[in-house]
């Protein structure tokens, strides 16, 4: 299709329309295939390559599902309370609250001011990690030759600075990540082994306890100790639910648990928004 | 014990429950120094130059594939570079996982009762402030002479320590850094075995 004139260039861009990719969001996200919700009910469909990122502002109550499509992803996660960012994901309090330094169904993810941000309420992987965080230009570049987001093999900070720029926010926001899909566990001389994924079609589904801003990077896990950069696509699903309610038992499942939903609901019902 | 002879004059004794800072530059030492034992030391490292480079706990872990931090741990930043080095260590462990204690995880923790309590974290935005530092630049950090085991279930906690008076411990500055300290002021677990007490700090010359 010729593109020396201006008319040329315009119907050679409108000809791309209905082209598909692997990894592209699905606008709306409605049209998506298999929905795991009443359809109408999805406010964000999308496929994250390998090595890239996504982010996405959800209200409070949106459920977020996460997929290890071929066994080969590693969500990088990073929450902020949606207008107030300087509330963030405290990984520390996290797994010291709850006297646990693992990931599971039931878990609660706390920001640093006392509050829930997000609760997990299903996971089909248990290949997580809080300690590790994600990775840097530096060590990209030291493993795989190239860390940058245009190279080969992005790092996932680097990842994470391009999506919190898009959300007001800089390098000086981000605090450690955690990740799911590729799993450490420490051994009892603090030592880590790294066991990896559980394989194709794990997932995990968070409910947003509080307005958020999601940056989430599809990045190889920093203690991975394969050679070749090897990251596989993530399938992002979320759709509009309701917060954990009182007398729910994940509200009750623990008394550390409890206290951080009865201060995230005074302090909804102080501002107006809950 | 690094054989540099203390600069006169920089030695500081850090008062139960306060907090400390300083620059720390290239080749100098710091000497934390637990004068009366089990007292943790909650510390946060910047590049003394641009502020945004600050200590990573998961890159400093996920590099030296260990939890605990001991002779020969390098703190790296959150760029993956080299800030400090632990040339010595008379403990043996200690943390980086638990963070800060803070008032308002203390509700979680422990109750409502507990927040009129001091807290790290306050300490931290206190001393932080007079650095230009805020809410926005407070990290994972370390807790020296704090002890945190991981069970296999993945079950962690503070729990007794294992230092003892007297005992000491020295970092080497890999570039300018500034250095942020809070003497823990926590009274409701053992990390200060439920009595802040005084800590020193002593910087040495380069080497």
């Amino acid at each position: 299709m010729a593109t020396a004139t201006t008319y040329g260039a315009r119907d050679h861009a409108r000809a791309q329309e209905g082209a598909r990719a692997e990894a592209m969001p699905v606008v709306p996200a409605a049209d998506w295939p298999a929905p795991p919700c009443e359809a109408g009910h999805l406010v964000w469909a999308e496929t994250v390559a390998g090595g890239n990122y996504t982010h996405r502002v959800l209200a409070r109550g949106t459920e977020l599902r996460l997929t290890d499509l071929r066994g080969d992803a590693c969500a990088h996660l990073l929450l902020f309370v949606a207008d107030r960012p300087w509330e963030r994901l405290n990984v520390a309090d996290t797994v010291k609250v709850q006297w646990n330094a693992y990931l599971s169904e039931g878990r609660l993810l706390l920001s640093d001011q006392g509050r829930v941000l997000a609760s997990v309420v299903a996971d089909t992987s248990g290949r997580h990690d809080t300690l590790c965080g994600t990775s840097t230009l530096v060590r990209n570049t030291e493993r795989y030759g190239d860390g940058t987001p245009q190279s080969p093999s992005p790092a996932g900070r680097e990842l994470f600075k391009l999506a919190a720029a898009k959300n007001g926010l800089e390098p000086r926001d981000l605090p450690p990540s955690l990740s799911f899909f590729q799993g450490v566990e420490v051994q009892d001389d603090g030592s880590l082994d790294f066991t990896g994924s559980t394989g194709p079609g794990g997932s995990v589904t968070l409910r947003a306890e509080q307005h958020l801003t999601v940056l989430i990077a599809n990045v190889p896990h920093p203690a991975d100790p394969r050679p070749d950069y090897t990251s596989t696509p993530l399938e992002v699903l979320a759709w509009r639910a309701a917060p954990t309610p009182p007398g729910d038992p994940l509200w009750d499942a623990t008394p550390e648990g409890r206290r951080a939903f009865l201060n995230t609901a005074e302090f909804l019902a102080a501002r107006g928004l809950a | 014990m690094s054989t540099h002879t203390p600069t006169p004059g920089r030695t500081a004794v850090v008062a139960a429950r306060a907090a400390w800072s300083s620059v720390i530059r290239e080749g100098e030492t710091l000497t934390i120094t637990d004068l009366h034992g089990n007292q943790a030391v909650d510390f946060l490292v910047y590049d003394a130059h641009d502020t945004a480079v600050r200590y990573s706990a998961p890159d400093t872990i996920h590099a030296q594939g260990n939890i605990f931090l001991t002779t020969g741990s390098v703190l790296l930043s959150n760029e993956h570079t080299p800030l400090m080095t632990v040339v010595d260590d008379q403990v043996g462990r200690h943390d980086t996982v638990g963070g800060a204690c803070s008032k308002e995880s203390n509700t979680l923790r422990y109750g409502h009762h507990t927040w009129s309590q001091h807290a790290c974290v306050d300490n931290f935005l206190a001393e932080g402030s007079r650095h230009g530092l805020g809410k926005r630049d407070l990290v994972s950090n370390i807790n020296w002479y704090m002890n945190v085991p991981v069970e296999k279930d993945g079950t962690l906690g503070i729990v007794d320590g294992i230092s003892a008076p007297g005992l000491r411990l020295t970092l080497r500055a890999e570039r300018d850094v500034l250095v942020l300290v809070s003497n823990c002021p926590q009274i409701n677990n053992p990390c200060n075995g439920f009595d802040p007490t005084a800590v020193e700090m002593t910087i040495g010359a380069a080497g």
